[in-house]
C-alpha cells in the first residue's frame, strides 16, 4: 500500500476518534465531517468514484449541516453536562472487544490478492442497473425516503395543546 | 498485508470508534454520529469486497448508494426526535429520558 493511503487512513480514524472524544458537541460534528471526508477519500481510493461523490453530498454536505442544526436548536442542553460520559468500567471493554474481533476477522480473510479487479461501473452503466436489475429496492428507497422524511416533518412540528 | 486487509482493518477501527462513542456518550446527538460512523465502516467493507471479490459484478457498489439513502433517512427521523426529546425533557442527555422505564 502507497504511503498515502496509511496518511489518509489515520486522517480518517483520528478524526474519527476526535468526533467521538472531544466535549465541545460543535467541534464533534466538524471533526465528523472531517471522517466523512476522509471515508470519501478511502473510496476514492478504491476506484468507487461515484460512490465518494454520493458520499461527500450526502454525509458532508447533507448530515454534517442536520447535525449541526441539531446541536443549534438544542443548545443549552450541555450546560449542566458535568458528567458526559456513562460508566467507562463495561464499555471500554466491550469496545476493545469489539475492535478486536472485527480486526482479527479482517486480517485472516482468504481473499489474499485482487484476483480480479473489479472496474467501477460508469454512470450510464449505474443508471442500467438500477433501472433494471435493481429497480426494486430503488422503487423501495424511494418510499422509505419520503415517509422518512414526512415522519421526521411532523415529528419536529410544533405541538398542539392537548384539547384534542 | 494485501490491499484488502488494510481497508478491513480501517473498517473495523472506524466501526469500533463509533461502537465506543455509541455506549460511552451520553448526548442522544453524539451517540447517533457514533451510529453513522458505524453504517459508513459497513459502506467501505461492502466497498472494498467489491473491489477486491470474485465474481465481478457492481451488487457491491449499488448497494453502497442504497446504504447511504437509507443512512441519511435515518439520520433525519433520527435527528427529528432528538429535537422532540430536547422540547420535552429540556435536555439531549439519554440517562435522564426515563420515562418509560416502568
Amino acid at each position: 500500500m502507497p504511503a498515502s493511503f496509511y496518511i489518509l487512513a489515520l486522517f480518517t480514524i483520528m478524526s474519527a476518534f476526535c468526533a467521538m472524544s472531544l466535549r465541545n458537541l460543535v467541534h464533534c460534528a466538524l471533526c465528523l465531517a472531517l471522517a466523512f471526508l476522509g471515508i470519501a477519500g478511502l473510496f476514492l481510493y478504491l476506484n468507487a468514484g461515484f460512490v465518494a461523490f454520493a458520499q461527500i453530498l450526502v454525509y458532508v454536505g447533507a448530515v454534517a449541516i442536520l447535525i449541526v442544526f441539531a446541536i443549534l436548536l438544542t443548545r443549552n442542553a450541555e450546560k449542566n453536562e458535568a458528567k458526559a460520559t456513562s460508566s467507562l468500567f463495561f464499555s471500554i471493554p466491550l469496545t476493545v472487544a469489539i475492535a478486536a474481533i472485527l480486526l482479527n476477522a479482517g486480517f485472516s480473510t482468504s481473499l489474499r490478492s485482487s484476483a480480479t479487479a473489479a472496474t467501477a461501473p460508469s454512470v450510464r452503466e449505474l443508471g442500467t442497473l438500477l433501472m433494471t436489475s435493481y429497480v426494486v429496492p430503488l422503487e423501495i428507497i424511494g418510499v422509505l425516503l419520503t415517509v422518512a422524511l414526512l415522519g421526521a416533518i411532523v415529528l419536529a412540528l410544533p405541538e398542539r395543546p392537548e384539547a384534542t | 498485508m494485501s490491499p484488502l486487509q488494510a481497508y478491513l482493518g480501517v473498517s473495523a477501527i472506524l466501526f469500533a470508534i463509533g461502537f465506543g462513542g455509541v455506549v460511552t456518550r451520553r448526548n442522544a446527538i453524539v451517540v447517533l454520529m457514533g451510529i453513522e460512523l458505524m453504517l459508513n465502516a459497513a459502506n467501505l467493507n461492502f466497498i472494498a469486497f467489491w473491489k477486491f471479490g470474485i465474481t465481478n459484478n457492481a451488487a457491491g457498489y449499488v448497494f453502497v448508494l442504497f446504504s447511504i439513502a437509507i443512512a441519511a433517512a435515518e439520520s433525519a427521523v433520527g435527528l427529528a426526535l432528538v429535537i422532540l426529546i430536547y422540547r420535552h425533557y429540556k435536555t439531549t442527555n439519554i440517562d435522564e429520558t426515563t420515562r418509560l422505564h416502568g
